[in-house]
């Protein structure tokens, strides 16, 4: 990795790790932060990153610590970040109260904010959007839009409802105004059931269901029309393990075919929404290690455009300093570490070397 | 190129269809409003039997959750896999760039002036001075 800043890859999804509803309570009102020591609510953690497990993370990057120091540390210094984007996935989404949810997702924009962004401005993060409650999300967007560290909006792959629903229009559009993309990140509300059979048994199942999430929000976008409302909304699929795609973009498009007069405003296959408007981060990207199954991959999809680089710190992706997979071919490192990001958040290069 | 007379006009009333064998293609002429189509019955897609399928009109729209019903029985609808085909171009909708229905020329034509020009291949169909008939190129 080269030293001049401008050749330094932008890592698309980093997760710091909320430690327990504690570090919270400062950012709450006092009627919610009675409620959470009433109730004795101790964390929001769910099965989709079992705190203990080693894939949540990587037993050498626990050892470091999951904090401030021990993120950035690996991130910047290891890993040679230039900028970083900040996901975090904390269980605010699962509350089935929408005042508390609001009021929990508040809580965990301005920890993200206070504990992190104003720490280091090499650290950008996602405003995670309290679904629960639509002009909730609206009044966050707006409470929040003037901190350029804010690059993106987070919301999960199962939620209650699927996005391109017309109720969630508002948020939509505001994004597009904004230009700041919607990120949609492996994970669940658990307000439904990961797989549409039901409930399953194990943790390996939920993980590996949160594909069929993504293709049912990708599917959903397209035809309820929002990239041909907000034909300028980015939509950025984090952590969904990628490869996927082709496949189902071939299935869409072939349905299109035969019943296209159903949604009459999708005028276009829907593969060209997705290259137009969808992008991807490349861990973890379910392939075999050889090159050419991703090779294949770029080239069904027409696009080099798509993918964004990202290490997802601290789960247990890859060992050692292989953030990159093996398997992206050497020509495209360059586009997918730093172009490709740049294109896809703005705000990024805006911000870039402002303190 | 020959001329093969299809039908007498009353015999091919608006709303109908007939298919022909010429030169061996299989061909459907379509009444549409008064309108005379000719279109080769095999979809371009998967060779399915197109001329059997529904006309309809093109639904189009510019605003999500809004419908707009243009261009009433202008195109067929293929009853394997429902691709739409525009009857006046042969373009699908999905794919107009390279998937497309051979059309043909069709018109209707005294029978007087059919008798009078030799070339006309009938070999089936006795042709009246009196009459119109549907006629296409082939």
């Amino acid at each position: 990795m080269s030293s001049a800043p401008k050749d330094k890859p932008i890592d698309c999804d980093v997760h710091p790790t909320v430690p327990s509803m504690t570090a919270l309570l400062p950012y709450l009102e006092p009627h919610w932060q009675e409620q959470v020591t009433d109730r004795g609510i101790l964390s929001l953690d769910s099965i989709a990153y079992p705190p203990n497990l080693e894939f949540t993370a990587r037993p050498d990057l626990r050892e470091n610590g999951l904090d401030f120091n021990g993120l950035t540390g690996q991130v910047f210094d290891s890993w040679g970040a230039d900028r970083a984007i900040l996901n975090c996935i904390y269980g605010v989404q699962m509350v089935h109260n929408a005042d508390m949810g609001v009021a929990f997702t508040r809580a965990l924009n301005d920890w993200i904010k206070t504990e992190w962004l104003d720490r280091d401005p090499r650290l950008a993060a996602s405003i995670v959007l309290p679904m629960q409650d639509t002009p909730a999300c609206m009044e966050e967007l707006e409470r929040l839009q003037s901190n350029r560290q804010f690059v993106q909006a987070l919301v999960l792959a199962n939620g209650e409802e699927p996005y391109g629903k017309r109720r969630f229009w508002p948020i939509w559009e505001k994004l597009e105004q904004l230009n700041i993309p919607l990120g949609i990140h492996a994970g669940s509300s658990y307000h439904n059931p990961v797989t549409t059979l039901g409930w399953t048994n194990y943790y390996i199942e939920d993980y590996a269901a949160q594909t069929l999430g993504f293709q049912a929000q990708l599917a959903n976008l397209i035809t309820e029309g929002v990239f041909v409302k907000y034909p300028g909304l980015k939509v950025v699929m984090i952590e969904s393990g990628v490869t996927w795609l082709p496949g189902f973009i071939w299935r869409l498009a072939k349905f299109w075919r035969g019943v296209r007069r159903e949604v009459p405003w999708v005028d276009r296959p829907p593969g060209e929404y997705i290259r137009e408007n969808v992008r991807m981060t490349v861990q973890p990207l379910d392939a075999p290690a050889e090159a050419e199954a991703l090779e294949k991959t770029i080239d069904q999809m027409q696009s080099d455009d798509f993918l964004l680089y990202a290490s997802d710190y601290p789960h247990w992706q890859f060992d050692g300093d292989a953030v990159m997979p093996p398997m992206i071919p050497e020509n495209l490192h360059r586009k997918i570490m730093i172009d490709n990001p740049r294109a896809t958040y703005s705000r990024l290069t805006q911000t870039a070397g402002a303190a | 190129m020959g001329k093969h007379v299809v039908s007498t006009v009353p015999e091919l009333p608006p709303g109908e269809r007939k298919r022909v064998e010429v030169e061996g293609r299989k061909i459907t002429v379509f009444n549409v409003r008064g309108e005379y189509f000719a279109l080769n019955d095999r979809c371009p897609h998967e060779g399915g039997p197109l001329c059997t399928g529904k006309i309809s009109a093109l639904t189009v729209s510019n605003d999500p959750g809004t419908y707009e019903w243009t261009r009433e029985d202008e195109f067929i609808r293929c009853p394997w896999h429902g691709w739409e085909f525009d009857l006046r171009t042969g373009h699908s909708v999905c794919d107009p760039k390279t998937m497309r229905v051979r059309l043909y020329d069709v018109h209707v034509e005294p029978g007087g002036d059919l008798v009078a020009e030799k070339k006309l291949v009938a070999e089936t169909y006795p042709v009246r001075v009196e009459d119109n008939y549907v006629v296409i190129e082939v």
